[in-house]
């Protein structure tokens, strides 16, 4: 059955033809020309097509486009409307990606993380990354950038 | 080498960094093709072993919206990067769960996969066989009964009438009397497991065959002029009519080299022609049907002098290829020579046998051999130092090979800081120093290995170059390796622009395209910095004695006054000479008299190996010069573990390779990084796990675990040495593969020193280190 689903991307009105079963990742990249949410898995079990749903981090590739409806969808192409992010300029001066596939899912998670605890401490901030998966990096750089975002957040509460 | 280098060995951010943070990077899925696009979808093989009786398509052939469904009667071509023995589809059976039967293409995926399963096919079950051992038992169901009819690369040896697709032998001095004369004798038999690449974007395919007979494919892929000649081999094609082009890819080690599915995407694209056809794998057949890593079960016996000199080295290894040897009887070729570790030993015998199973076909992964069969040398010099009283670390740098030493093919061995990383290692990890837990029930040990590993590579590989200039003086250069994330692009950048005298910011490197870029073998083998690397040090060469001969003609300053610096051309003999690339390298100079002197600047350059040779004897592996030069290094592990659940926690790593000159060394040290995380995840928890039927029980990430950010230790430590490589570029060999190395005999060796039991069985779970722990049969003397 075919829904004319209304919702928010990246700040914007859409509206969009999308079938019950049709998942939220293949509209937004097949429909909506988001491109830099990935599949992976299409099972929630590597992190790649991460995306917010009205500010909480949500595997695309679960979700039913239907659920949506009315709702904000940010992706990687909404957070750096104005050019890079805090979190995207430490990961660029860390060398934090090798391939590069998972690197939407991880902003995008950070993004989630840095806007709730804005200065997390090491360990919390590799739990809340766990469900990005990346086979390239050995994740140190990652660790070394958001620590950098950290530090630099907890030295402006100040 | 005392060159004052500006950009190579200075660290940089690497070049497509922006285009990754940003989500700009446009990956083969990422790439629009229009409304005309098909998608594509394949039936797999229930059975890892089964006559095919007959395929009726007639059903979803049917199905509206299905433009057509394809099989082995349509194409049934065989294809193989050395060894011919894979078909586009077969046509007589199946030899591994998930082998594709038939193709779908139709305008969704949706109406394809409901196709798929409209198709019916009737098997007949053979037997299967899921063990090496198995598999070369007297009498075992033969896998490949034509084997002996298959095209074959001349160096390799296929054994028909057996499941042995290639063997190879080395039979190096005299066996029976080195162990004769060996004081002390340490053997040890080692299992090695499937694992798999799991690169986090499956493999893709988009086909077009247009209709003035073109085919175009865009492929995530490490080996787009390869896939071209296989491609225009078994399809008839002229290497002109076919293109491949490698967008940005999303993770390789090794599972995209050579060619698998995008022979099948092009098969359905010739079905339909006009069309672009996608194929994509899912999570599922990725982990079937992309190949995973050689599985491996291997005997290994040591004699050695009371001085702890090795003398005799016996090593016989049983390689579980899978379904197809067609890319894993190079994985056997090379392991075959180099089987023996980073030593020097006198008087060696291996036997590499290349064994068919109804397990998943094994091409290469990361390592290409050297991780599996590593595992079992470590762990029996670890054994060996215990029962020997020499410590672990020092056995080794008794033994550690040296320049102009004979390897085991008998060649001399390359000039090498084998003894310089294992020192490194052993400092930084504190080898010796006793650490003790905070925690009653936990012990703290260490563990340690050496290694090597040698591009593995026909004799005859191959790179080339273009550099050309623009208008303002930047440079693209056009090269066929691909950036699989190791930063081969940075890397040719620099080595273009110390040549060139140019600042980074004006030089871009492109990603292969076959009509467009120049060959190159493959992005495989850790070996494009060396090779690819040459060719771009060439073109650059070659662009610079263009440039130079044009100053020369336009203002009648000898070449041998001129240097290139800063974006243009300086000269010795006068300080306020200065003239900008942007000024001439187009437009050319201009005279006295108005004419003009130049043209567009160009350079080409290509390298090949032409000292190698892979005819060697079949009886002794001697007699040729198979492998360019050896990397080595060592790492090293400290674990935490708890006595009584064997629950380990890797605190520190430190890992040191000699890659003769780190062109960009921070993003050496993270391939370091990268890799040891990689072969972390071997070491501990990573293992294809197969029921008696060969369907793979955990084909996904929930059970087929591999390392988060969470479970990686805390403290890495990547230490680069630098020996100069003779004919590498600036010095430079590879070493991005190696670094996965060490990692599962360093943890093994940890274990056994901290428990006393030796697990010789990979992955080295929890589980077994909490069974085996109070098991004599697992102990080992400490």
């Amino acid at each position: 059955m075919n829904h004319i689903l209304k919702f928010n991307l990246n700040g914007d009105p859409v509206e969009v033809t999308v079938k019950s079963n049709e998942k939220l990742l293949d509209v937004l990249r097949d429909k909506l020309g988001a491109v830099s949410v990935k599949f992976g898995c299409g099972v929630a079990e590597c992190g790649a097509c991460t995306v917010l749903i009205d500010g909480l981090s949500v595997r695309s590739c679960i979700t039913f486009a239907v659920e949506v409806e009315g709702k904000n969808v940010v992706t990687l192409e909404g957070l750096q409307a104005d050019g890079p992010t805090k979190i995207q300029k430490a990961f660029i001066k860390h060398n934090a990606f090798q391939c590069g596939f998972c690197a939407p899912g991880f902003i995008v998670s950070a993004t989630e993380l840095i806007s709730k605890n804005p200065s997390p401490s090491e360990e919390e901030m590799r739990h809340a990354l766990a469900g990005n998966l990346c086979r390239c990096t050995g994740y140190q750089n990652i660790v070394n950038a958001m620590n950098e975002v950290a530090e630099d957040n907890r030295k402006g509460d100040k | 080498m005392k060159e004052n280098l500006k950009v190579v060995g200075h660290n940089a951010v690497r070049l497509d960094i922006l285009e990754k943070v940003t989500g700009t990077s446009e990956y083969t899925d990422d790439i629009p093709f229009g409304p005309n696009l098909l998608h594509m979808a394949v039936l797999g093989s229930p059975y890892a072993h089964a006559e095919i009786i007959s395929i009726d398509t007639t059903e979803a052939k049917k199905l509206p919206g299905v433009k057509a469904v394809i099989t082995g009667e349509d194409y049934p071509e065989k294809f193989g990067l050395y060894l011919k023995d894979k078909s586009i589809f077969p046509v007589d059976r199946v030899r591994q769960v998930g082998e594709q039967v038939a193709g779908v293409i139709a305008v969704s995926y949706e109406i394809a996969k409901a196709a798929v399963k409209l198709i019916k096919v009737e098997y007949k079950e053979l037997p299967v066989i899921l063990d090496p051992y198995d598999s070369v038992k007297e009498g075992a169901v033969l896998i490949h009964p034509d084997l002996g009819n298959y095209e074959i690369e001349p160096w390799l040896e296929a054994q028909p009438g057996t499941n042995i697709g290639h063997l190879r032998r080395i039979r190096k001095g005299d066996i029976e009397k080195g162990f004769a004369e060996a004081e002390y004798i340490v053997e040890g038999e080692y299992h090695i497991p499937h694992v798999a690449h799991t690169c986090i974007e499956t493999h893709i395919s988009v086909s077009k065959f247009s209709l003035d007979g073109r085919l175009t494919m865009w492929n995530s892929t490490q080996s787009p002029h390869t896939q071209r000649h296989i491609m225009a081999q078994s399809l008839g094609m002229a290497h002109k009519d076919i293109r491949v082009i490698a967008p940005p890819i999303g993770g390789g080690f090794g599972g995209k080299a050579g060619i698998s599915m995008e022979v099948m995407a092009a098969a359905g694209a010739k079905s339909c022609p006009g069309h672009p056809v996608k194929l994509r794998w899912t999570r599922e057949e990725e982990f079937y049907n992309s190949s995973q890593r050689t599985g491996l079960r291997n005997k290994v016996k040591i004699g050695f002098r009371k001085n702890g000199k090795i003398i005799a080295f016996k090593h016989e290894m049983f390689w579980d290829v899978g379904a197809s040897a067609e890319y894993g009887s190079n994985v056997v070729n090379a392991t075959g020579f180099s089987a023996t570790g980073p030593y020097y030993i006198p008087n060696v015998y291996i036997d590499s046998h290349a064994c068919y199973t109804n397990n998943p076909t094994c091409s290469a992964y990361r390592g290409f051999g050297y991780s599996e069969f590593s595992f079992g040398i470590e762990s029996t010099m670890d054994k060996a130092a215990r029962i020997m009283g020499i410590d672990a670390v020092e056995l080794r740098r008794i033994n550690a090979i040296k320049e102009g030493e004979g390897v085991a093919y008998d060649v001399p061995m390359n000039p090498n800081g084998l003894v310089e990383c294992i020192d490194k290692v052993a400092e930084e990890i504190g080898w010796g120093i006793e650490e003790k837990s905070d925690d009653s029930n936990k012990i703290i040990a260490k563990g340690f290995a050496s290694v090597w590993k040698a591009p593995a590579m026909p004799a005859n590989e191959s790179s080339s170059a273009f550099i050309k200039f623009s208008e303002d003086g930047s440079i693209n250069i056009l090269v066929s390796g691909m950036d699989l994330g190791q930063g081969f692009i940075t890397a040719m950048a620099k080595i273009a622009a110390e040549v060139l005298g140019l600042t980074l910011d004006k030089v871009r490197v492109e990603l292969p395209d076959t009509d467009r870029n120049p060959y190159e073998w493959q992005t495989v083998a850790s070996h494009v910095t060396w090779s690819c690397g040459n060719a771009v040090k060439r073109a650059a060469i070659d662009a610079k004695s263009k440039i130079l001969d044009t100053v020369q003609r336009a203002h009648f300053i000898d070449k041998s006054q001129l240097y290139l610096e800063d974006n243009g051309v300086k000269c010795t003999t006068q300080d306020s000479f200065f003239i900008p690339f942007s000024d001439f390298v187009i437009n050319g100079i201009q005279t006295e008299h108005n004419t003009w002197v130049g043209g567009p600047i160009l350079g080409s350059g290509m390298f090949m190996p032409e000292y190698t040779n892979a005819m060697v004897d079949p009886d002794t592996g001697l007699g040729g010069n198979p492998m360019v030069h050896y990397t080595v290094g060592a790492g090293a592990v400290t674990v935490e573990i708890d006595k009584e659940t064997g629950r380990m926690k890797v605190l520190k790593m430190a890992e040191a390779f000699d890659l003769g000159k780190a062109i960009n060394p921070d993003l050496s040290k993270d391939q370091i990084v990268g890799g040891f995380v990689q072969g972390l995840g071997t070491a501990l928890w990573e293992e294809c796990i197969f029921d008696e039927k060969g369907r793979m029980l955990n084909d996904g990430f929930t059970d087929y675990k591999i390392p988060t950010i969470v479970d990686v230790p805390r403290d890495m430590n990547p230490i680069l040495v630098e020996v100069p490589q003779p004919d590498g570029p600036y010095g430079a060999r590879g070493h991005s593969e190696h670094t996965m190395i060490p990692v599962m005999p360093a943890v093994a060796n940890a274990v056994a020193n901290g428990l006393g039991v030796r697990i010789s069985d990979v992955p080295v779970t929890s589980e077994k280190v909490a069974m085996r722990m109070n098991d004599p049969k697992y102990r080992e003397e400490m």
